[in-house]
């Protein structure tokens, strides 16, 4: 019944099934927004997003001012600016340009701005990389801002319309960050059904009652605050942003609702009875986990995965609900974290989530798809051979396992 | 006087009301203050031109000075701002304002 | 320039920025932007690089500034406040909100000559309308007296010192005025806080202009504890640096150059006052010896020999 009502709601709200990047999607969702300000400028693998809303400006397909800055750097700050004189903004960037932005990121967060960004992640130079990976998006991981990873195109597109309702909503009026793959899905064609717009706008009125520059009502934004206040001010952020994710949930809800579709804070996959559990985030990392989780049952192995879509703020009591009966665990990383106890970041905040609970499990770090490294499901379906190992011996590997990588 | 919590401040650090640093009373940095001798004062603007701050108040009171001019304005200090840097009083014109030390000096 | 205060009377009574920043006593640069919000009134909005100006007027929880202001970093003030004008340009034509406000830059000279440099030529190469203007008190003055782009030849800084080997900045002040003018932008001026009316009329000239683009207005603004004076000098050592020809007053307007009085009657060089008695003032050129003086006469000369070409070219 669900299902069929789901499918009647998408009948009515889809306006088009297309071919399109995560990319692309990424800019037929700022279109469906009714975006007023865009700041860009070209990085790869983001270059896409910038090059199609830079069309749809040229052709009148989107009213908005679209400012073809000079860096980076510019880009954010003339959203920060833009955002703060009440407009809808957006940005994307990756790489190297999300290291070029990074001060521009926790003033964002700091001034509690609604900007919206896109970052298909890739690895940092030296030595220079073009390819894909989510060292930019992990060190930008402290800056403050609501950090959502996406694992296909559909998604990256509904994120980001769920994104301006979440940044812009009163309880939160925080930054959203929208990351994925960088050309794994940043380049990558999959049919993502585009919703017609009225009802996209439907779902994300402006926020016009947040405080902006206007000579109606002069006030300061961006003051220096002495320690005296400074403490005061910061923590009012990092509680906005804890607390944001029962809004985050909340969206969600009404997201599915609305559009007919299934989107929470993670995603399980046959996770319910599962003895071996990989946590994953992205696109390739998660599809490889659940192709390779499917062989596994079939060889009578109970495997499943757990997806982390929602970063930050970290869905801790979900995700240690999630696996706190499976026997072991592996958080499979794309990124670095370099002279730490182990070397994934997000093994990290997994192992820190089932502290805060009391659970104690083995758990695994694995590093892999470092500069896109190619990944297999065979990869994923080794490791679940692995943990089964583990499970029966008691042992298992107290550093982190860079997959992959010729010794 | 309890102190003010997380809570209780508008987001972002944002100020709300404009202006108010007035609050900062920074005449008390002040060494020497500036006295306007009113009837040696041409009322040429020249002081409240060129105040920092600004701590010389163009004020609509009339004055007569003791030669029997009549002005329309006074100038005064606002001797809670002002920081005693003495452009006034060396820039005006008909040397009308004196700096006088402000401990002793009286 | 278009005349809209002619004497001392006409300037407008209105204050948009203190009483009550924590700037030093005599300070120039709050003297220029006293005189910047006087002249443009209240429909404004500040975008403010990080500098002395920023620091001392924002001490939460106060604000010096009865007009909407933001601040966000100190390299990218040209940057957001292009955000801010495309915002309000946006939301207008689309009918969402109604601001109408001209925006404003105020940034130092080493959010100008330095960081902010090319957030500043990208502003002025897309157009925006923002007039952009720079108080130069010749250092970083916040953070103690530093030598910037903006520093003139032979000024002592905290890192231009005068030592044994070295006596003071050994490079020559940046011509931020012909990089601005490079852009080819509707407006661009010289302005000095001893010349309020001229300064006031420059800024509603360049208010004007910003329907066509960019402008930038350049303000000397003394600094007492950086020049090393005392601080009632601030504004007759701003005056003597029009009058000795060291910062001349002119403005280009689409293309035309004008020198403005007193700068006007300098292109013979008998008119201007000489150079020592604007050095012989400040303690960071005490070190200067007669070559050094020379030195500097010279790379004067060199500039109003330049002024004087443009001047011809251009006027």
């Amino acid at each position: 019944m669900a299902v069929a009502k789901a499918l009647s709601v998408r009948e009515e709200l889809v306006k088009e099934r297309l071919g399109l990047t995560s990319n692309y999607a990424a800019a037929y969702a700022v279109k469906a927004v009714d975006v007023d300000v865009i700041a860009a400028y070209p990085i790869t693998p983001q270059t896409t997003i910038i090059e199609k809303l830079a069309e749809f400006v040229a052709n009148g397909e989107v009213d908005a001012e679209y400012i073809p800055v000079e860096s980076e750097h510019s880009a954010l700050s003339a959203v920060v600016g833009a955002s703060a004189a009440g407009a809808r903004v957006f940005t994307a960037t990756a790489a190297q340009g999300l290291e070029f932005m990074h001060e521009v990121l926790h003033i964002a967060s700091g001034l509690r701005l609604p900007i919206v960004m896109a970052v298909p992640g890739r690895a940092l130079s030296a030595p220079i990389s073009i390819h894909g990976d989510y060292q930019d998006i992990m060190n930008a991981r402290d800056s403050g801002w609501i950090m959502l990873i996406a694992s296909s195109a559909q998604e990256v597109y509904d994120s980001i319309i769920m994104a301006y309702r979440i940044a812009e909503d009163s309880r939160v009026l925080l930054p959203v960050m929208v990351s994925y793959d960088g050309f794994l899905m940043s380049h990558t064609t999959e049919p993502v059904e585009i919703y017609h717009e009225e009802y996209v706008r439907k779902f994300t009125p402006r926020n016009l009652s947040r405080y902006r520059l206007d000579p109606r009502s002069p006030i300061t934004i961006g003051v220096i605050a002495s320690p005296e206040w400074y403490y005061e001010i910061k923590y009012q952020a990092i509680h906005a942003l804890k607390e944001s994710k029962s809004v985050i949930k909340e969206i969600h809800g009404e997201f599915n609702k609305f559009f007919g579709t299934n989107y929470d804070i993670i995603e399980k996959y046959m996770v319910d009875d599962a003895d071996y559990v990989l946590i994953t985030y992205g696109g390739a990392s998660s599809g490889n986990a659940k192709e390779a989780a499917k062989r596994a049952r079939e060889r009578g192995l109970r495997a499943g995965v757990v997806r982390i879509r929602l970063f930050r703020p970290f869905p801790t009591e979900e995700l240690v609900n999630a696996i706190k009966d499976a026997k072991v665990i592996a958080v499979i990383d794309r990124a670095l974290t370099p002279g730490n106890t182990y070397e994934g970041p997000v093994f990290s905040d997994v192992i820190t989530a089932l502290y805060s609970s009391g659970v104690e499990k083995p758990v695994v770090s694995v590093v892999h798809g470092i500069s896109q490294r190619t990944m297999l499901a065979d990869d994923f379906y080794n490791l679940y051979k692995m943990l089964d190992e583990y499970a029966k011996t008691g042992e298992y590997p107290r550093r982190t396992v860079f997959m992959g990588l010729r010794t | 006087m309890k102190q003010l919590t997380w809570k209780d401040l508008p987001l972002g650090g944002y100020v709300l009301e404009p202006g108010n640093a007035r609050k900062n009373l920074t005449g008390t940095w002040r060494t020497e203050r500036p006295v306007i001798d009113q009837d040696a004062c041409i009322r040429c603007r020249i002081c409240w031109m060129y105040c920092p701050e600004p701590a010389i108040l163009e004020l609509k009171k009339p004055y007569t000075t003791k030669s029997g001019k009549k002005y329309d304005l006074t100038y005064e200090i606002d001797y809670d701002h002002c920081k005693g840097c003495g452009i006034c009083a060396h820039e005006c014109p008909v040397k009308a304002i004196k700096m006088v030390p402000e401990v002793g000096g009286g | 320039m278009k005349v809209y205060f002619r004497t001392i009377k006409d300037l407008p009574g209105e204050e948009y920025f203190g009483p009550g920043q924590l700037t030093c006593a005599g300070c120039g640069p709050s003297i220029a932007v006293r005189w910047l919000l006087k002249a443009a009134g209240p429909d404004v909005i500040v975008v403010n690089a990080t500098g002395c100006i920023e620091v001392t007027s924002t001490s939460y929880p106060y604000t010096a500034w009865s007009i909407p202001y933001l601040h966000v970093a100190f390299e990218n003030s040209a940057a957001a406040a292009s955000g801010v004008e495309s915002a309000i340009k946006v939301l207008r034509r689309k009918g969402i909100l109604d601001t109408k406000a001209r925006v404003m830059v105020i940034a130092g000279d080493g959010g100008t000559y330095d960081i902010g440099l090319q957030s500043l030529s990208g502003m002025l190469e897309r157009g925006h309308g923002v007039l952009y203007v720079l108080y130069d008190n010749e250092a970083y003055m916040n953070t103690g007296i530093q030598r910037s782009g903006g520093t003139p030849h032979f000024a002592w800084t905290t890192t231009s010192p005068v030592g044994s080997k070295l006596k003071g900045k050994v490079q020559r002040k940046k011509d931020i005025m012909s990089i601005v003018m490079a852009h080819h932008i509707p407006y661009a001026a010289t302005a000095n806080i001893a010349y309020p009316i001229d300064l006031a009329n420059k800024v509603k000239t360049a208010l004007e202009y910003l329907d066509e683009g960019p402008a930038f207005i350049h303000v000397l603004a003394p600094c007492p504890p950086g020049w090393r004076y005392p601080e009632e000098m601030t504004v007759e050592i701003a005056r003597l640096a029009t009058e000795t020809g060291y910062f001349p007053l002119y403005e280009w307007d689409h293309g035309k150059i004008r020198l403005n009085p007193p700068s006007n009657a300098h292109l013979d060089k008998s008119k201007r006052k000489p150079i020592t008695e604007y050095l012989k003032r400040q303690g960071r050129f005490a070190h200067l010896t007669e070559e050094d003086i020379k030195e500097i006469e010279k790379e004067i000369d060199e500039y109003w020999d330049y002024l004087s070409r443009l001047v011809k070219a251009f006027g």
